[in-house]
């Protein structure tokens, strides 16, 4: 017994000495021992305080952000669907296009649609928005559709991180761009510069930039095989309710 | 414990110790957003707020924040900083915050700030903290507009979107693309070498002059 007690005692006393030169092995003054409540209060403090910082400013950023948002996606709609007036946003609700969403629905969960009225009122295509990977991150793509024809009346990249230079021109080259306005018929079909048979279904890709492109064309034949089948049924009217000009946030 | 007066703390930064040219601190941004002058900017203004924002307040608390958690507590200040510079430049700079995408909530872990934070401010006053900031980030800036402005004469064609050599002028698209970044950043520091070795060869004449003889 008193064996154990002493064997106990020398561990002690060793502990004891380490801790005690410890502090001295270092150049620098020796500190005050600081409480791990100390610790954690600090980073606490200072985490809370950042936070209520961070949703101070968010508070007034974020509605120039949203409307800064709004105001680019409403020029697309009406850049890429031309002679449109105004136009009414749609969710693809369980398979059926609504005009609005489920109580307690995220907007950003639903796939949408943007359909286009002229002046007189007449449904004059649909725009729609879709992300795929391009060449180096998603693509998002807006383009207007004629369900009645099957063609389209204009492309807009929404948002790429293509190689400046070189996959950019998806967006910085007319004579690419243009061709979507010249109302080409879907489903599109890519082809090299002068390969192409005079089919009303050809894009010309871009020297240097085929993936980029062919992300492109694919985007939108995607996105035409998905909501054909949707279009097909109809369009339903926009409910009499709804202020006419403005359903589009 | 300082020997430096206040003005070596505040030139310190923009040439002698430059934090990309002479440090080599910050590199990711320098190389990465550097492919237009407007971006450089951009880069350089948001990291400029961040670095002095954080100098300030970190020389201001340095008594509250333990010795054992200062890293945590740097970091934390300066994203903090940085997260408000994302929202901003979102708010009031879109186009410019779709150029530099992920590369403004890098700032974070730029090298360049945190090693400000833990070298000078927390251990110096804070007017003394500022002026190296505003130093350090002057530096950055100037290192990535003169970045900038090569990359996209070169890559481009223009400066700050002004067109310089007319429509004859065939880019060098390799300038904005990635490699162009390292290209540049070799070049700028061979110039710094060539002009600190003169220096040096001026300042010691005769005996180096006989050498090279």
């Amino acid at each position: 017994m008193s064996q154990d007690n002493n064997s106990e005692d020398r561990i002690d006393v060793d502990i004891r000495l380490e801790d005690s030169e410890a502090p001295k092995s270092q150049d620098e003054p020796v500190r005050k021992e600081v409480s791990t409540f100390r610790l954690v209060a600090t980073l606490a403090v200072a985490g809370t305080l950042a936070g209520l910082l961070i949703v101070l400013v968010n508070l007034h950023t974020k509605p120039i952000i949203d409307k800064y948002k709004a105001e680019q996606l409403k020029l697309a709609v009406y850049e890429v669907l031309p002679g449109v007036e105004r136009y009414d946003t749609w969710y693809l609700v369980d398979d059926k296009l609504s005009m609005t969403l489920p109580a307690g629905a995220k907007e950003s969960d639903y796939k949408r649609l943007y359909v286009g009225h002229d002046s007189s009122g007449a449904t004059r295509g649909v725009a729609i928005s879709r992300g795929e990977s391009g060449f180096q991150d998603v693509i998002m793509v807006i383009f207007g559709y004629e369900p009645a024809n099957g063609k389209l009346t204009g492309m807009k990249i929404l948002d790429s991180k293509e190689t400046p230079g070189l996959g950019d021109k998806i967006y910085k080259d007319p004579a690419f761009v243009g061709q979507f306005f010249e109302g080409p018929e879907t489903p599109l079909v890519g082809v090299k510069i002068g390969a192409g048979k005079g089919q009303p279904n050809e894009i010309d890709t871009i020297t240097g930039a085929t993936i980029s492109s062919k992300a492109v064309i694919g985007i939108i034949n995607h996105a035409v095989a998905e909501w054909k089948p949707i279009l097909d049924k109809g369009i339903p009217e926009a409910p009499a309710d709804t202020a006419p000009g403005e359903a589009a946030k | 414990m300082r020997t430096t007066t206040a003005s070596q703390d505040f030139i310190r930064g923009i040439w002698k110790e430059n934090p990309v040219l002479i440090q080599m601190l910050g590199l990711c941004p320098a190389l990465a957003v550097t492919n237009s002058v407007a971006n450089a900017l951009a880069m350089s203004a948001a990291t400029f707020f961040v670095i002095c924002c954080s100098s300030i307040l970190i020389s201001t608390c340095k008594r509250f924040i333990p010795h054992e958690v200062r890293i945590s507590a740097y970091i934390l200040v300066i994203a903090t900083f940085v997260t408000l510079a994302d929202m901003l430049l979102q708010a009031y700079a879109p186009a410019q915050h779709k150029e530099l995408g992920a590369f403004i909530a890098l700032i974070v872990v730029n090298c360049m700030i945190l090693g400000r934070q833990e070298a000078f401010s927390s251990k110096n006053t804070v007017l003394r903290s500022l002026l190296d900031a505003v130093g350090t980030g002057i530096g950055f800036t100037i290192a990535l507009v003169m970045m900038g402005g090569f990359r996209e004469l070169l890559g481009t064609g223009s400066f700050l979107g002004y067109s310089m050599f007319g429509p004859n002028f065939e880019p060098w698209v390799i300038m904005v693309l990635p490699a162009g970044g390292f290209l540049t950043l070799g070049f700028i520091l061979l110039a710094m070498g060539y002009i600190e070795q003169r220096k040096k060869t001026k300042q010691s004449e005769e005996p180096v002059a006989e050498v090279s003889s």
